[in-house]
């Protein structure tokens, strides 16, 4: 991070509602979700205080680490249409009260799991928002193409943390869960990115559209979801999920496929003529919400 | 700061220090409830 071009002038008392715009709220709704159903998925019954608890520490932290990556990544986000009317870009808050916020929440968030849960699962959220914070938006987002591959693995731990809470330890089963959303995470941004790659483009981030082109980026959107689909058969397959899910999971899965495969063959480089790229990114939303409510519904229901 | 923007910045205050009260409530709150649910479980 160099200079503060964003609010030289000392912004006056930040409004509540842009410290909550912050936490990126609208991503932190999947965030919770997956956390959830990793928590509803284990063995064990969780008493509903501590079980809401570990939910409600699960979307502080990922609140946390939001206001963090847009802390370090204001002078980006300025550059860049999608962003520039965050908070901290359009000179409504200090940069210093981002991070005071980030890194209290971060701690408030980590501090509380280790009361209201166990010692694995405040570590896991604890690492996962270093990883966010440090791996992905400090060191892979400003320097390779390979970012998002590397760094979608913060967006896999909640269920890996719902888990941990419930049962405090860690079995194939979460870590399966963390596999589905870490290979679901390239296909799913780089559709994204593929539309909006010239805000990317002169914000010089190395997004893959940006360093390789449109074409490899949809090769690559189809290629990875292959392992994507096999990760997300694999609970039923190995036997740690019924009929229910694995019936869905294929389902869903093969709808993935066909959607990525019609990505890979639009020639359209223009956003506008990018339906297929917008159908994959806007089922891709509703696939792993879907995914994940099944497992819950099937292990409940065969339970 | 200057006095146009004092009955703003008034505002917020005002507005955060509500919240903010709302906010330790609920983590007072949240804390009885955690130990008693605590307390249940080592039973």
């Amino acid at each position: 991070m160099t200079s503060l071009p964003i609010a030289q002038e000392p912004a006056i008392l930040a409004d509540w509602r842009d410290l909550f715009a912050l936490t990126k709220p609208r991503v932190m709704r999947l965030v919770i979700f997956t956390g959830l159903c990793g928590l509803l998925a284990a063995p064990v019954p969780v008493h509903p205080v501590l079980g809401f608890t570990a939910i409600l520490c699960i979307a502080l932290g990922a609140g946390a680490a939001g206001a963090l990556n847009m802390w370090y990544e204001a002078d980006l986000d300025a550059k860049m249409k999608r962003t520039a009317s965050r908070p901290l870009p359009a000179g409504r808050m200090d940069r210093q009260t981002a991070m005071h916020f980030g890194v209290g929440l971060a701690a408030f968030s980590v501090i509380l799991m280790d009361l209201a849960a166990n010692h694995l699962a405040a570590g896991i959220l604890a690492l996962s928002i270093l990883f966010y914070v440090l791996v992905y938006t400090v060191w892979l987002k400003p320097r390779t193409a390979q970012n998002i591959v590397i760094g979608g693995a913060a967006g896999a731990f909640p269920p890996l943390i719902g888990w941990a809470a419930a049962t405090g330890d860690i079995s194939t089963l979460p870590l399966l869960l963390f596999a589905i959303i870490f290979l679901w995470t390239p296909p799913h941004f780089w559709a994204l990115s593929l539309f909006v790659r010239s805000d990317y483009a002169n914000a010089g981030v190395p997004m893959l559209p940006v360093v390789a082109g449109v074409q490899a980026t949809r090769r690559q959107i189809f290629l990875y979801t292959l392992p994507m689909a096999a990760a997300a058969i694999a609970p039923w397959a190995i036997g740690l999920a019924g009929w229910i899910y694995g019936a869905t999971a294929v389902g869903l899965s093969a709808v993935f496929l066909v959607l990525a495969l019609a990505v890979a063959a639009n020639r359209a480089t223009e956003p506008k003529q990018m339906g297929p790229e917008k159908r994959l990114f806007a089922f891709s939303i509703l696939y792993l919400f879907l995914l994940f409510a099944v497992l819950v519904a099937d292990k409940w229901m065969l339970a | 700061m200057t006095p146009d923007l004092e009955p703003e910045v008034r505002r917020r205050q005002r507005e955060r220090a509500r919240l903010m009260a709302i906010l330790l409530g609920i983590f007072a709150v949240l804390m009885f409830a955690i130990t008693i649910a605590k307390m249940t479980i080592n039973q």
